[in-house]
């Protein structure tokens, strides 16, 4: 299978590899996959506390070159969003934008999960309700 | 002169020796005839080259030409063997014992016996891939019929007792049957001191031509028959009707030859190449040898790299090296490799797997451009990978709640 061009500059140069202190209030992280599955990503986001803007994003990834660019793609996308806008990110922009085929649509569904994941943490840490996504089943 | 890209996927095809392609050039456009034509020169000669070419392999295992049944590659030998003896032993009995870590198309033609009302007995294989020999005979039922262990796996290149796995078969007066793919013209094997009955092997896989294999079938002590899978023309003494290939099976002919003269001097250059791409992609951290390596094929080894997934780890480098992985992403299944998991590996460990088939034609520049991208890649994708770095700092992957989809 050929990767698409997007996908190899991704994998090539991963934008925001990396680890922020997930000890601190305004650091959200989301872990999601698993090892036996073939994916596990962890996407961490840094929230002005001030203005509710992501200002910093950094993912680790371990899988295919598609799920490493999905992930970097998403961190990419996060930085100088609010989370409120954060939410609306939605995985079929990741598709679109990467041009991911049909057997690779999970690893950008995964990457959405990380993302809500990230955020429900920092929700969390502040004092705010989870927030329930519907589950894409896509899997 | 390195010439990219780099071709490390001998387990599923070998480029073809360009002896091989000479012998075969005459025999499309000079040389067609068909070897079943008696009565003309064409004939003749067709026939003429078809022998001289079952003599080549023959000798390569050490059979008599006539035990020889040319098919069209190891999957319809495994077909053939296979169905052919349950069909022909019916009365003797309907079980068959066979390994969880044989190729598929034993597998799945075990699948079909199944449907048809036959026993199929699946051994498992301990951690270093091999049979335990005490399983085996504990599984022998006064049904069974047929024994069928592959010589050498494709995945992991583990080569199966099967000198101690006959000795079993003859001892109950049970059929053995091996799907040789693997082995045949890299390290020797007769089937007279190996005690096979039958054997299916295959041009494409020792630097012959595709589409062109072979069944062998014991003759004498004892005398095997299969029924034929295909009707048709009653060639290749009835068990396996069809025109014969005759160009595939001069250059498989010459193919096998090449083998049997070359097989000590290449097995000497190649394995020093292969233990010096292990030694030294072993040496990064957390790397794993993946099945024994006291009985194992001379040109391949399959390694993990924890914590980084093969597919992942093959965009790295495969423009410019081809290479397969046990990894779930690169299969049609999307599942990690079944064969690694029979070893009791881990799904996280199978997903990072790649297997490296060395060849003939194998450079050591080769070996050492592969070194180096691989170790680099590897490094790259861990510090990149967040099981990597809970690893590092001694978190138990064990511990976490995955959420598993």
């Amino acid at each position: 299978m050929a990767y698409s061009e997007k996908v190899i500059d991704h994998y090539s140069n991963p934008k925001n590899v990396g680890t922020l202190d997930k000890a601190s209030k305004n650091v959200g992280t989301g872990l999601v996959g698993a090892p036996e599955c073939g994916d596990v990503m962890r996407l961490q986001i840094e929230v002005d506390e001030t203005t509710g803007v992501i200002k910093d994003a950094k993912f680790k990834t371990f899988g295919c070159g598609s799920a490493i660019a999905s992930s970097s793609l998403a961190t990419e996308w996060l930085k100088g969003k609010s989370v409120d806008e954060a939410i609306a990110i939605d995985n079929m922009d990741i598709v679109e934008e990467l041009n991911l085929p049909p057997v690779k649509i999970h690893c950008s569904v995964l990457a959405e999960d990380a993302i809500k994941a990230a955020i429900n943490d920092y929700r969390s840490k502040n004092g705010l309700d989870q927030l329930v996504f519907e589950e894409k089943g896509v899997h | 002169m390195l010439k990219l890209p780099i071709y490390l996927d001998n387990n599923a095809t070998t480029p073809m020796d360009p002896r091989v392609l000479e012998t075969m050039l005459p025999y499309f456009t000079q040389h067609f005839g068909n070897a079943a034509s008696r009565n003309h020169p064409f004939g003749w000669q067709a026939e003429e080259a078809v022998d001289y070419a079952r003599e080549q392999v023959a000798k390569l295992i050490g059979a008599d030409p006539k035990e020889i049944i040319f098919t069209s590659g190891a999957t319809e030998g495994d077909n053939l063997g296979i169905k052919g003896v349950f069909e022909m032993y019916a009365s003797k009995g309907n079980h068959i014992i066979t390994a969880t870590t044989e190729h598929k198309a034993v597998l799945d033609t075990c699948k079909h016996i199944e449907k048809l009302g036959g026993e199929v007995t699946y051994l498992e294989v301990k951690a270093n891939g091999l049979i335990d020999l005490q399983e085996l005979e504990a599984a022998i039922k006064p049904t069974t019929i047929l024994i069928s262990i592959m010589y050498a796996n494709n995945e992991i290149g583990v080569i199966q007792p099967i000198q101690e796995i006959t000795a079993i078969a003859k001892k109950h007066g049970i059929l053995f049957f091996t799907d040789a793919t693997q082995a045949v013209g890299k390290i020797p094997v007769d089937v007279n001191k190996d005690g096979i009955d039958l054997m299916t092997f295959t041009g494409h896989k020792m630097y012959g031509p595709k589409g062109i294999g072979a069944l062998y079938v014991r003759r004498k002590n004892p005398r095997v028959k299969v029924t034929a899978q295909m009707d048709g023309g009653g060639h290749e003494r009835g068990m396996r009707s069809g025109t014969l290939n005759v160009p595939g099976i001069v250059g498989f002919g010459k193919a096998c030859e090449l083998c049997r003269l070359e097989m000590e001097a290449d097995t000497k250059r190649i394995s020093v190449l292969r233990d010096k791409l292990e030694t030294e992609l072993m040496k990064l951290e957390e790397a794993y040898i993946n099945g024994t390596t006291e009985a194992r094929l001379p040109h391949v080894t399959n390694i993990s790299f924890k914590h980084v997934e093969g597919e992942g780890l093959l965009m790295g480098f495969n423009k410019n090296i081809a290479l397969s992985s046990g990894s779930a992403c690169t299969s049609a299944s999307l599942e990690p490799s079944y064969v690694l998991k029979a070893l009791g590996l881990g799904d996280d460990l199978a997903h990072s797997s790649l297997r490296f088939g060395l060849s003939r034609f194998t450079t050591e520049e080769e070996v050492d451009y592969t070194i180096k991208a691989i170790s680099e890649t590897v490094l790259k994708l861990r510090d990149m990978s967040p099981l990597w770095e809970m690893y590092k700092e001694g978190i138990d992957l064990n511990s976490i709640e995955w959420a598993h989809h």
